[in-house]
């Protein structure tokens, strides 16, 4: 086939490789129209990084408001209603509008084709189409919020949210509609994975984080419609009280428990997959070594998605289910942690021995290894049926969710968001203060949650608005850490708006690494690739010699 | 290669190559995975109705016979000839369109589109006897005739399961009248170019599909 444009990076010349004939994504076109009806996968990731944001600040800013709340024992800031509605907000904002879309529709949609040598993908109308769906549910279900609120939590629990007077109806359904955007963005990345690959890229020559997505849209096409058609059940029995779900006319909460879990079960490993996909090209560039046991990382992100659809029970333990229906959906939880623990010794394997370059995507890989671990085992622990009983609905299952979902999830956005910010916007942010907010904002979490694990198994339900004094100066330090954690993020915003206009160029490839997206020009050009279509001899994530790769590329 | 197809071999019906796509057979793959998985993602739509279906089923078995036994079998028979009749109709416009046939691909989608009509008028008189005599979901049943624990939630399933399919019956027909439109007005369709009507058709097996799930289990069983 036709000769590869650029595979030896290493030896690059620095100036020759400039083509000016073909300007950046950024800058094809600048009005207003050429973004918002764009068809190209990396203005798209943009918007969507841009709204995922948006999002992201709502989300925390309730979840400061929660953390001031629960400051001292009683009123503190706001009444009981509110607190209600605050913290259903603030997971529904954060896990359908932030953690859902946000690595798999920005750095997924950005980085896929280019890891892929395509030049869009397959379907770049419907991927557009997603954006404006997601955009659409945020829509109606912001609306709802604001226009009385949701008082249900995120989880809708029935017979609760088939009576409430608050607004369950729009919520709902812009949720259901958030869910047709979820699954138009899976089916977009199977499809890309199974058509686009240039030449020479096999499926085991796929990029880690490729796979990941692959894994992750599986389960985006598979769970989602289930939610979707309980959303549009529990606002239609809401509205007209069919009583699908209302014991009182012969209907079955735990049915409903059933078909939420079947779904937000696998949501978690949305969530959390692309985090992994993100590691793994992380942990191989940072230290300069192929991946070690590449099959078994990819193998074990389809692992995950497969045994997390078998999994969900172990959310219904105390909800009258039979001892061995328990036991079952126990073991099933504790497989996870299997395909969980192939990853983590394989990325441990990567390190041992690396020459490790320690910048700020690297130290979000530590963070990420301690979330992940520790997270993963109060999973297991959780998934034990004799102790979850103990800390169902506690604050122990509030820290190990948000330790798994969002710390991991967290740190490999944000670790996304450094590794290719010179990838995407052509320019590097400054390494010093990326260290100083990492640093903040690992401490920041493990100082909130680390807490409320305490709190949790000294017996704190989750969702309370009052509790007794002996809680509160766990409280305190969990609100003490959340205010840690807000320095970190408001530091990162300021340096990373910043670099965007004044960061250093960046040049190709400034991290040296082997990932096929590096062959591109930075920030690339609207068709991806200069020149004829590449091809690709080498494995993604391959470091010959860890030592030889230190020589300094021009940049 | 990559930029388009245009009358390469001097045959007028060949689609667009879009320009990221390496070839036409490559586009044509993709959009019928990706129509694939969509159908997959339609079905377990549906499933989650039929799990409600069994659930309750298992917990009110009398009231599932009664309410089964309180349909018009008639009309739900008549409905299912004239859907799989119009799957049939649906399948040979594929046919036409890979032999070139224009005028035919169209005159079967218009036959298609008319029994889904009928389809949906014989659902409105079902449905209009129902809301007649009372046979509705959860507290607006008021039926003298059949008072059993567990009924209301029996028409609550069949009510929400048959308006969700009807929804799909709609948009399928909306689906179908676009490539209906552009069998007749464009005439494009031909053995490279039938991708349009093909998925079409596939929407509309699942419409049928879905029905053919629903009949036995909401008439018959």
């Amino acid at each position: 086939m036709t000769p590869s444009s650029s595979i030896d990076t290493a030896g690059a010349a620095p100036h020759d490789e400039h083509h000016d004939h073909h300007p950046s994504y950024l800058v094809d076109g600048t009005t207003i129209k050429s973004w918002i009806l764009t068809v190209d996968h990396k203005r798209i990731g943009l918007m969507f990084l841009f709204f995922v944001l948006l999002f992201f600040l709502v989300g925390g800013i309730f979840a400061l408001l929660i953390r001031l709340e629960l400051l001292t024992p009683g009123p503190t800031i706001m009444d009981a209603m509110t607190y209600n509605r605050t913290f259903t907000l603030h997971g529904l904002v954060m896990i359908f509008l932030f953690m859902i879309p946000a690595i798999p529709a920005v750095f997924g949609n950005f980085m896929l084709p280019l890891m892929l040598g395509a030049k869009d993908v397959a379907f770049p109308r419907l991927n557009l189409a997603s954006l404006y769906i997601y955009l659409t549910g945020a829509v109606f279900m912001l609306w709802g919020m604001l226009n009385g609120g949701l008082d249900t939590g995120w989880t809708f629990y029935t017979p609760y949210s088939t009576h409430t007077t608050t607004t369950v109806a729009p919520v709902m359904f812009g949720a259901f509609i958030i869910g047709f955007s979820s699954i138009a963005t899976g089916i977009n990345f199977i499809v890309t994975c199974h058509t686009m690959r240039a030449p020479g890229i096999t499926w085991f020559k796929m990029p880690l984080f490729v796979w990941a997505i692959y894994a992750t849209s599986c389960i985006q096409v598979l769970a989602t419609p289930v939610i979707g058609l309980l959303t549009v059940l529990v606002a239609v029995e809401n509205l007209f009280s069919f009583g699908m779900f209302d014991p009182a006319r012969g209907g079955d909460p735990v049915l409903f428990q059933h078909l939420f879990w079947f779904y937000s079960h696998p949501a978690v490993y949305i969530m959390v997959l692309p985090a992994f996909g993100v590691m793994s090209e992380i942990v191989s560039t940072y230290s300069r070594k192929n991946i070690f046991g590449y099959r078994a990382v990819a193998y074990s992100s389809l692992g995950i998605a497969f045994v997390g659809f078998f999994a969900w029970g172990h959310h219904m333990f105390v909800s009258g289910q039979s001892t061995f229906d328990a036991g079952v959906f126990g073991v099933l939880t504790m497989l996870v942690g299997v395909f969980t623990a192939i990853k983590v010794f394989n990325w441990v394997g990567t390190v041992y021995k690396g020459a490790v370059d320690f910048k700020t995507p690297f130290a979000y890989f530590c963070g990420f290894l301690f979330f992940t671990v520790f997270g993963g085992m109060t999973g297991i622990a959780l998934g034990t049926v004799s102790l979850d009983v103990a800390w169902h609905d506690t604050y122990f299952v509030v820290a190990h969710f948000h330790f798994i979902m969002v710390g991991a999830t967290i740190m490999a956005f944000l670790a996304a968001l450094h590794y290719w910010f010179p990838k995407m916007f052509g320019r590097t942010y400054h390494e010093g203060w990326g260290l100083v907010s990492a640093a903040l904002i690992i401490l920041g979490f493990n100082a909130t949650f680390i807490p409320q694990f305490l709190l949790g198994n000294n017996g704190m339900p989750r969702r309370y608005y009052d509790y007794p004094e002996r809680f509160q100066a766990l409280n305190v330090a969990s609100t003490a850490g959340a205010t840690l954690l807000a320095f970190g993020f408001i530091i990162i915003a300021m340096y990373l708006t910043y670099s965007l206009v004044y960061g250093k160029v960046a040049g190709k490839n400034p991290w040296r690494s082997k990932g096929y997206e590096w062959l591109s020009e930075s920030p690339p050009p609207t068709h991806n690739f200069v020149g004829p279509q590449p091809t690709f001899p080498e494995e993604p994530h391959f470091y010959v010699d860890p030592k030889k790769a230190e020589v300094p590329d021009a940049v | 290669m990559q930029s388009s197809a245009h009358t390469a071999d001097g045959a007028a019906n060949l689609p667009r190559l879009a320009g990221h796509f390496a070839s036409l057979e490559v586009q044509n793959h993709a959009a019928r995975l990706g129509m694939w998985l969509f159908l997959a993602t339609e079905i377990l739509l549906f499933a989650g109705l039929f799990v409600c279906y069994g659930c309750y089923r298992f917990l009110y078995p009398e009231a599932w016979a009664a309410g089964s036994r309180s349909l018009d079998l008639t009309m739900g028979t008549v409905n299912t000839v004239v859907l799989i009749t119009s799957s049939l109709t649906a399948a040979l416009a594929v046919h036409y369109a890979k032999a070139g046939e224009n005028k035919k691909v169209g005159v079967m989608f218009v036959l298609t589109l008319l029994m889904a009509v009928g389809f949906l008028v014989i659902k409105y008189f079902e449905y209009a006897h129902k809301f007649h005599i009372g046979t509705l979901p959860g507290r607006y049943y008021h039926y003298e005739g059949i008072q059993v624990t567990g009924i209301p939630l029996y028409f609550t399933v069949y009510f929400c399961s048959t308006a969700l399919h009807a929804f799909h019956v709609i948009i399928g027909m909306a689906v179908l009248s676009v490539a209906m439109v552009r069998a007749f007005r464009k005439k494009d369709f031909g053995p490279n170019n039938y991708t349009m009507v093909e998925l079409g058709s596939m929407y509309w097996h699942l419409v049928d599909l879905v029905w053919i799930f629903l009949f036995p289990m909401l008439y018959l069983v």
